[in-house]
């Protein structure tokens, strides 16, 4: 007894420390994200003496250099919208469906071979895919529809669905398998075909999963600057169809932070750009995250 | 006894090089409840997954001889699975209801087998938990996720959802291994009751419930049939040295 009572009290210091330790490793992650969201507020709000809250966010015009200058972010929004709801469109159809061959279909060689494949994608940087879109898809959008520059909304959404499809694979791919095998077992012992089990058991039990993945690729999309930047022809007007060029908030933030005065008008409205779009993101995951909850409770 | 309904001769399984089965013969009479039993590893879980060709999803499995449901070969190249699978239902050893709502569960297997017009399934589930004495009360949660049930009633639910099916034969594999002893006596007063309609094939490493339900019995070792026949015979008076030894738990 008397000699196991130091060791005792040595252990609890030593559980104590650990345990400070990954608190502190845990709480700095949320520090961090809270003072970068102070850091966008104060450098933001400053372009609110100029402009009203609504003539910012409804205003149709952004000509941040004219005199005066007219910061409308709405052009912008509606392309970060477009272009994302667009890669939306393409890559969740075919992410999931290549998730699900992968993970119930495909034999386990070509299952190897996709699963490298789409990591692969997944490494090569948003620059080159950007490249690779400015001067081969744009041309082929340009000669399709008959346009006069082939750099366009749609040009944009299908270079971005590109950088989120390894996203979408790999996580629903993920929670396809993690479904448990007595399902598979249970539907294919009453009769169901494959597909019949795929779709209506497996794909349903994972839809938890599957959504998460979905979110994470989108939140991807709409952060994505350098891509967007080269293919979507950086027009800060409203567009009237996806065949327009249109331009994101991020491609806006990262083409015209170079060329203001730090702690003017418009350096100010760039950070409320910025605003904008955390609040976006913020959304998106905090409605993502609700319905995640909601499901696996049930 | 009567014609069989299952029968099988000559049987053998392997995995791979692993002679799972080994030259089994067996006829399942119709209306009967046919226990398998044997210590772990002899094969019963394997044999009662040849009745409906479970084993087709081990990749490894390669299965000869002849099995015989209702007359027709089983293994013959044209059989038509899905349709065997609606005639020969099966129940798992862990309750594994779909994580659907207690509804979907059972219009599940309806809607796959096309039994039924959609305006008949109010009146079907209800029939289908009615059998399985869950009606009185699930009747106000079947939109409710069936994961929310307790085991007992998600093992009723998983025999009700084959039950729709309307089945002849219905595989259980040590259907109450999972539920407590209380649960296991109602489960088995349910096997009795389905008796008068239907064929089951149990198997089940707890033998007293072997000698409560069965009508026959069918001891498996190392992959061999050591002996089969009337329960009472068996737990009785067996055959087989074998047999004996391990009824009276000398090994096993």
């Amino acid at each position: 007894m008397h000699q196991t009572r130091p060791s005792v009290t040595l252990r609890k210091i030593r559980e104590w420390c650990i345990e400070r330790v990954i608190f502190l490793c845990g709480i700095t992650s949320i520090v961090i994200v809270v003072l970068i969201f102070l850091f966008l507020l104060k450098e933001g709000l400053a372009v609110f003496r100029h402009v009203g809250l609504l003539q910012f966010l409804l205003g149709k015009s952004w000509y941040p250099i004219s005199d005066p200058p007219q910061f409308g972010v709405l052009p912008l929004v509606i392309g970060s919208v477009l272009v994302t709801l667009g890669a939306a469109a393409i890559s969740v159809p075919l992410g999931v469906a290549s998730a699900l061959y992968i993970a119930e279909i495909a034999p386990r060689r070509i299952k190897e071979i996709l699963k490298a494949g789409i990591e692969l994608l997944a490494a090569i940087p948003s620059v080159v895919i950007g490249f690779i879109g400015m001067v081969t898809l744009g041309p082929v959008i340009k000669s399709v529809f008959h346009l006069s520059t082939g750099l366009t909304a749609l040009t944009g959404s299908i270079t971005l669905a590109f950088m989120a499809m390894p996203t979408i694979v790999s996580i629903a791919e993920d929670a396809i398998t993690a479904v448990p095998r007595q399902y598979r077992e249970a539907a294919a012992a009453m009769g169901a075909t494959q597909w019949q089990t795929t779709w209506r058991i497996v794909a349903y039990a994972a839809r938890p999963g599957m959504l998460a993945a979905v979110m994470l690729g989108l939140g991807r999309v709409i952060g994505e600057t350098m891509a967007v930047m080269m293919v979507t022809g950086n027009a800060a007007l409203i567009p009237h169809s996806i065949l327009q060029p249109v331009r994101t908030l991020t491609a806006t933030i990262a083409a015209e932070m170079g060329e203001t005065v730090q702690g003017g008008d418009h350096y100010a409205a760039l950070f409320a750009i910025g605003i904008v779009l955390f609040v976006i993101t913020f959304a998106i995951n905090g409605i993502a995250d609700l319905y995640l909850h909601r499901t696996t409770r049930g | 006894m009567d014609p069989a309904i299952i029968q099988t001769r000559r049987l053998n399984l392997y995995y791979g090089n692993f002679h799972a089965l080994n030259d089994i013969d067996l006829d399942v009479g119709e209306r009967e409840i046919t226990a398998l039993i044997g210590p772990s590893g002899c094969g019963k879980s394997t044999l009662v997954r040849v009745f409906n060709r479970m084993n087709d999803l081990i990749d490894s499995a390669r299965v000869t001889g002849d099995v015989r449901v209702h007359g027709e070969n089983i293994y013959a190249p044209n059989v038509d699975l899905i349709s065997l699978r609606s005639r020969v239902g099966m129940v798992f050893q862990r309750p594994n209801p779909f994580p659907l709502s207690v509804r979907d569960n059972i219009t599940f297997g309806l809607e796959i087998h096309r039994r039924g017009s959609r305006k008949d399934f109010d009146a079907l589930v209800e029939d289908g938990l009615r059998s399985v004495l869950l009606w009185d009360d699930l009747k106000d949660r079947l939109q409710g996720s069936a994961l929310s049930l307790s085991l007992e009633q998600q093992q009723r639910l998983c025999i009700a959802r084959v039950l729709v099916m309307r089945p002849d034969i219905i595989l259980m594999d040590e259907p109450c291994s999972a539920l407590d002893p209380i649960a296991t006596l109602r489960i088995e007063e349910l096997m009795r009751e389905l008796k008068k309609n239907y064929t089951i094939v149990i198997v089940t490493h707890n033998m007293q419930q072997a000698a409560r339900v069965s009508d026959f019995t069918a001891f498996l070792y190392l992959g061999t049939l050591v002996e089969f026949g009337g329960t009472k015979q068996i737990f009785t008076a067996p055959a087989q040295q074998k047999t004996e030894e391990y009824i009276t738990g000398r090994f096993g």
